[in-house]
């Protein structure tokens, strides 16, 4: 899971713009992998599903210890954090390959994006690291007689499939229905359950950022009387010419 | 040297996004003065192949196998980087779709290449190769700086022109290894929808918010949309209350969509909204609250009542259409 910045933020950047002003900053769980999560609690509740722990698996500084306290408040059994600053996701993916190769687990679920980076990456290049099968788009996951069964999302359509495990699922819209949020009795067990922390391996990152932009404000809204809606569909046709 | 690209088909077609990705590489190519080399992969007839020539696709690759009949990431990425090596390619394009998204990361592991996804426009420079890219869901851009010999990029859909050239294609058909056993993916179902646009498709996009008031008020919106050629798209309230089916949730946590024009009617303009829709060229806004901030984020706006509006729209679409 990856630990962003609340949906609602308005970024700002100091440095001349080369790196995020993190003043005031609301840090939250990435909405999908807040979902991820939810959904393999409600598999882990359901016995037949076979599965008996959940952890969540962070690569981040100690800064992010209360996003993955939040993890296990809303019901994760235990956390690993790998202690490095996110470089790009080619370091992201590498540092949880490095750890996930020794600590098998059957069904890893991804975001299919971070609302802060907007990869769409890092679910991906982990199961190349691991040689592990991947579905992405996934907006369903069950179990049946020890059988991951998944739906995936295709250009006009779904299509049910199986994968065996080791598998990585990327996940979208559909996963879950709402968040599952965390009770007190899991705040305070939250405070006790382990989160292992894990030094990272030398990875040289692919890409990074040079400076960041704000996007360029849009023209000034024109209003039209909305006796006379005639007139926007004039507007749309000869000024900005696209119907 | 080359730009490799890779084009998906659609039961052996093609479409506006695969004309889009090559006419985009031609360009990438001449900025780094190299050729393009499309692939496609599974069976797709010579005419359709020899159409990508038409913008600029100097060497097609038809690589083919009948045994082919599943779209697994891990296979897919690992012929692609068969060919990426084959080719020299410094780079490999792909779209940013479903699809895209699938093997993109799976090949920038196999060639230790770099990854921009989602890129809108051409390299803001190509030494250090930087791209432009959205972060932060729509609210800022990074200018990112891809340091591998090799790089990948996938381009957001409906960001570049379809350029036709006089150029023609050159289809080679190259036999592929596909073994069904070591494949993992099993498709045990399919549910196509049939008869629509598909959200992501469609230059034109119609999208109602709470504003509608119910499910029963819809009329009026589709008639639009057929009228225009367009997709219909709700915000998430509307689909979490089941008055519009999922797939046209847009937004953060829906569909991320970059058509030419998107009419938000009844949407407030929340930043998870903005988040699927902020890349369309044009935003049309149409609401009863003259504070909405959706107003701040569209060129063209209408304060008025969404049940009293859309009729006189629908009656002036039809005007101009019958003309
Ligand atoms: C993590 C997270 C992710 C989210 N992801 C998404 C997402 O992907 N997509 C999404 O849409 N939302 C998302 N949301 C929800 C988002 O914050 C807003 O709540 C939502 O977009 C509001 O939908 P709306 O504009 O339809 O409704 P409202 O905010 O209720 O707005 C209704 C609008 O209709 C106007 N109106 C009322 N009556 C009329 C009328 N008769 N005629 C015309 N206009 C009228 C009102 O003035 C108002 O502006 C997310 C929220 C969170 C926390
Ligand atoms: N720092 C991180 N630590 C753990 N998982 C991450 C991290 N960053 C991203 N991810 C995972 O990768 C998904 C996609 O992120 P991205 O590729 O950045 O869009 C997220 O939803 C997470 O599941």
């Amino acid at each position: 899971m990856s630990n962003v910045p609340d949906t609602t933020t308005k970024v700002k950047f100091i440095d001349d713009f080369t790196k995020l002003d993190t003043a005031g900053i609301q840090w939250v769980i990435n909405p999908w992998d807040e979902l991820s999560l939810t959904r393999a609690l409600e598999l882990k509740d359901d016995p037949s599903s076979g599965i008996q722990t959940v952890t969540v698996a962070h690569v981040g500084l100690i800064s992010a210890e209360p996003t993955i306290r939040k993890a296990l408040a809303i019901g994760a059994d235990d956390a690993i954090r790998i202690n490095a600053e996110p470089a790009d996701a080619y370091f992201v993916a590498a540092q949880l390959a490095n750890v996930l190769k020794s600590e098998p687990y059957d069904l890893i679920l991804c975001g299919i994006e971070s609302s802060d980076f907007n990869g769409s990456t890092v679910g991906g290049m982990l199961a190349e690291f691991l040689e592990y099968p991947s579905v992405s788009s996934v907006s369903s996951v069950k179990i049946e007689n020890g059988q991951i069964i998944i739906t995936r999302e295709i250009d006009g359509g779904k299509e049910i499939v199986t994968v065996p495990t080791p598998v990585v699922a990327i996940v979208q819209k559909g996963i879950a229905k709402e968040p599952r949020i965390a009770a007190m009795r899991g705040i305070m067990m939250a405070r006790t359950k382990p989160l292992k922390v894990v030094e990272p391996v030398a990875v040289e990152p692919l890409t990074e950022v040079q400076r960041y932009e704000m996007p360029k404000p849009r023209a000034v809204c024109k209003f039209v009387d909305p006796e006379n809606p005639k007139q926007l569909i004039e507007l749309l046709q000869n000024e900005a010419k696209i119907i | 040297m080359s730009v490799l690209i890779f084009v998906e088909n659609w039961d052996g077609k093609f479409k506006k996004l695969s004309f889009e990705l090559v006419s985009y590489g031609a360009k990438l190519a001449e900025m780094l003065k190299t050729e393009i080399v499309v692939l496609s992969v599974g069976k797709v007839e010579n005419t359709e192949l020899e159409k990508l020539g038409k913008y600029g696709a100097v060497r097609i690759i038809s690589a083919v196998n009948d045994k082919i009949n599943v779209f697994d990431g891990q296979a897919y990425s690992a012929i692609i980087a068969g060919f990426a090596a084959l080719e020299d390619a410094k780079i490999v394009l792909l779209s940013n779709n479903t699809t895209g998204k699938a093997i993109a990361p799976r090949l920038s592991v196999k060639l230790k290449a770099g990854l921009g996804s989602g890129v809108s426009k051409l390299p803001l420079s190509t030494s250090p190769f930087t791209v432009f890219k959205k972060v932060y869901s729509g609210n800022a851009f990074s200018n990112l700086i891809i340091k591998s010999d090799v790089k990948i990029l996938t381009l957001a859909q409906n960001s570049s022109e379809v350029i036709e050239t006089e150029n023609k294609g050159v289809v080679t058909t190259v036999p592929i290894e596909w073994n069904p056993e070591t494949v993992k993916t099993r498709v045990n179902e399919v549910q196509k929808q049939t008869g629509k646009i598909l959200l992501t498709d469609a230059e034109i996009v119609v999208s109602g918010g709470r504003g509608m008031k119910s499910a029963d008020n819809w009329g009026p919106m589709v008639e639009l949309a057929e009228l225009l050629g367009a997709a219909t798209a709700c915000s998430r309230p509307v689909s979490d209350e089941g008055w519009r089916p999922h797939e046209e949730h847009t937004g953060q946590t829906g569909k991320i969509i970059a058509p030419n024009l998107y009419i938000a009617i009844g949407i407030s303009g929340a930043t998870q909204h903005l988040a699927g829709v902020s890349s369309s060229k044009y935003i049309v806004a149409i609401n009863t609250d003259k504070d909405a901030p959706i107003f701040a984020a569209a060129q063209y706006g209408i304060i008025g009542d969404a049940s009293k509006v859309l009729p006189k729209l629908v009656e002036a679409v039809k005007d101009i259409k019958g003309k």
